[in-house]
């Protein structure tokens, strides 16, 4: 806005008063400039550096690629169904799980929080919030893989009827990893992020507009449900499509205990992988036709996550910048 | 009447409902949270000692610290920092001062938004296309190199959230001193919005420090103390992943320890973070 304005005024006087340095302004705005280029073409180049890396497996595998369950190093074959298809389910379960929670924190930390606690218990989440993801990962596996297991898994096994679809779901084998339990630790991650970013959008919402929907007698629940949370809908479900793309893309806090198996998962405690998982897991030891279809899996997880990332700024653009 | 005292019931009811939903899973998600905390501390403090910040990552069995790691994590984050700071100021003071509303400005904006949240292992395998697969070795500027391109984004958008924040009247009063506009920029809007700058560095330090998946590819590992950066190189989060999934119990231990460190430095800075942005100097 500024800037118009001030290309616009007359540059006489400015050469009058002092010429000194004035010759190199053209070099600081390309400099500039270029620096933000250099964003475009980082972002650019990790499209290109994908498809030119992943070339020799997507030529040679095709479509299939994405459809074929076989992930066979020894036969150099290559589908990536399983991947794939782990990461949309542990990540969509992780959404499932962190999504209400999220909105309960927030919602007790904008309307019901006793004004002493909203303070430290906001900052604590946003703190939280910036854990490393690695942290979440040793977590899960050395203190909640051996809980879940046995507080969890064996009883609902040993609970299920045989043949029944509830005996389907549980299949695997009750070690504490596996797509479940990857996907509770997923939503566990993620909670604090989509919870301080809903906060600071219900906070968006005009006193007038929330105290107006009290003044007609509305309940809590009412104001948050009817007036508040429709408020901000397009801003909330970009925060909640920004969660997810952090779920699709997480490795660290997945690899640690999805069980690292390329099959197609066939239960909810069965060992699975995501795609961030078999390239973490695999890239180093990998050569050839192997590494190519690795970068080609990136491939795809940029694709999916560049789609989730668009359409959230997209909702966001209009909101507050968060 | 009758009717209208039931549909307040019903709703109190709903209300009810509601709020004790609210309560329960804010007492679930703290609980949750707190006992990662509690855990990562009883795990972690147990593996504190003065090797650790003396000795180099030993083999499983023999005594060792994690003082190779930690060299190397502060000096590719340091590298990582020096590079996104030139990069991601000059970037958001573009968007800022220079780019308006132009469509090519839009554009950037939006990619920089995408590219905030990207999946940082995607970052680490275009460093491995671009830096180590061309020069035939995992070195330390390349994980660098990744770990600036995670910062970037965090500092570009702070960048120009603090610059659009200076009032137009102070840029105005400068040029009316006849200061060149690129004077202006350096002198006196980059020094008001000093602090919100340093905020964002040190959010973006936050966030490189704990990141894993772009070092795997990039920096790799290295078993041994080492200041050459064209070389693998040890870091925290990497000997922190390949030690928690080893079966030996001193290099869980170790990696326990190192978790505790990032996440105890990963607050400070996050909290030092919030201080300064509170507290803003007067220029």
């Amino acid at each position: 806005m500024s800037t118009a304005e001030i290309s616009a005024a007359d540059p006489a006087p400015r050469r009058l008063a002092s010429a000194r340095g004035s010759g190199l302004e053209p070099v600081f705005h390309a400099a500039c400039f270029m620096a933000a280029t250099t964003l475009l073409a980082a972002l650019g180049g990790v499209l290109v550096a994908l498809a030119i890396g992943g070339w020799p497996a997507i030529a040679k595998f095709g479509v299939g690629f994405l459809t074929n369950v076989t992930w066979d190093p020894v036969q150099d074959v290559y589908g990536a169904a399983g991947p794939i298809v782990g990461t949309l389910i542990t990540s969509a379960l992780a959404l499932l799980f962190a999504l209400p929670v999220a909105g309960g924190v927030a919602f007790f930390l904008v309307e019901l929080c006793p004004p002493a606690l909203r303070r430290p218990i906001g900052t604590a989440v946003e703190l939280l919030a910036g854990i490393p993801s690695i942290v979440y990962g040793m977590w899960g596996l050395f203190v909640f893989a051996p809980m879940f297991a046995k507080w969890v898994e064996i009883p609902a096994m040993a609970a299920a009827p045989a043949d029944s679809i509830w005996s389907t779901l549980v299949q695997g084998i009750p070690n504490g990893s596996g797509i479940l339990a990857a996907s509770i630790i997923l939503a566990i991650m993620i909670l604090p992020f989509m919870a301080a970013t809903l906060r600071e959008l219900l906070h968006t919402v005009p006193a007038q507009v929330r105290e107006s929907a009290y003044g007609l007698g509305a309940t809590t629940g009412e104001v948050v449900m009817k007036v508040t949370l429709p408020y901000v809908r397009r801003g909330a479900i970009g925060a909640v499509m920004l969660g997810l793309g952090r779920a699709l893309g997480e490795t660290m806090a997945v690899t640690f205990i999805i069980g690292n198996s390329h099959d197609f998962p066939k239960g909810l405690f069965d060992a699975g992988s995501t795609i961030a998982s078999t390239i973490a897991n695999e890239f180093n030891e990998a050569s050839g036709m192997q590494q190519s279809a690795l970068i080609a899996l990136g491939l795809v997880l940029f694709l999916i996550t560049f789609i989730v990332l668009a359409l959230a700024r997209l909702l966001l653009r209009n909101q507050a910048r968060l | 009447m009758a009717l209208s005292a039931a549909r307040i019931g019903r709703r109190r009811a709903q209300n009810a409902l509601f709020v004790g939903f609210c309560f329960l899973v804010t007492t679930l998600a703290l609980t949750a949270l707190a006992l990662i905390l509690y855990s990562l501390l009883i795990q972690g403090v147990g593996g504190l000692n003065l090797r650790l910040f003396t000795m180099s990552t030993p083999a499983a069995g023999t005594p060792g610290g994690l003082i190779n790691a930690i060299v190397g994590s502060i000096m590719m984050c340091t590298l990582a920092m020096a590079m996104a700071l030139a990069v991601g100021v000059m970037a958001g003071t573009w968007l800022a001062e220079y780019a308006g509303e132009s469509r090519y400005g839009s554009v950037v904006r939006f990619l920089n938004d995408v590219l905030l949240s990207a999946p940082s292992i995607l970052v680490g395998l275009f460093v491995y296309e671009i830096l180590v697969a061309p020069f035939k070795g995992f070195s330390g500027f390349a994980g660098a190199v990744a770990l600036a391109l995670l910062a970037v984004p965090v500092i570009t958008r702070t960048t120009e959230d603090v610059l659009k924040l200076q009032p137009t009247s102070l840029r105005e009063s400068a040029i009316a001193l006849g200061t060149p506009f690129w004077h202006v920029v350096r002198t006196v809007l980059w020094r008001a919005a000093s602090s919100g700058i340093i905020t964002g560095a040190l959010l973006a330090f936050a966030r490189i420090s704990g990141e894993t998946a772009p070092l795997l590819f990039t920096a790799l590992n290295n078993q041994f103390f080492s200041w050459n950066m064209a070389k693998p190189m040890a870091n925290l989060p990497v000997v922190i992943f390949q030690f928690a999934l080893t079966p030996y119990s001193d290099l869980n231990q170790l990696a326990w320890a190192g978790a505790l460190i990032i996440a105890a430095s990963v607050l400070a800075v996050t909290i030092i973070a919030r201080f300064v942005s509170r507290d803003p100097k007067p220029s």
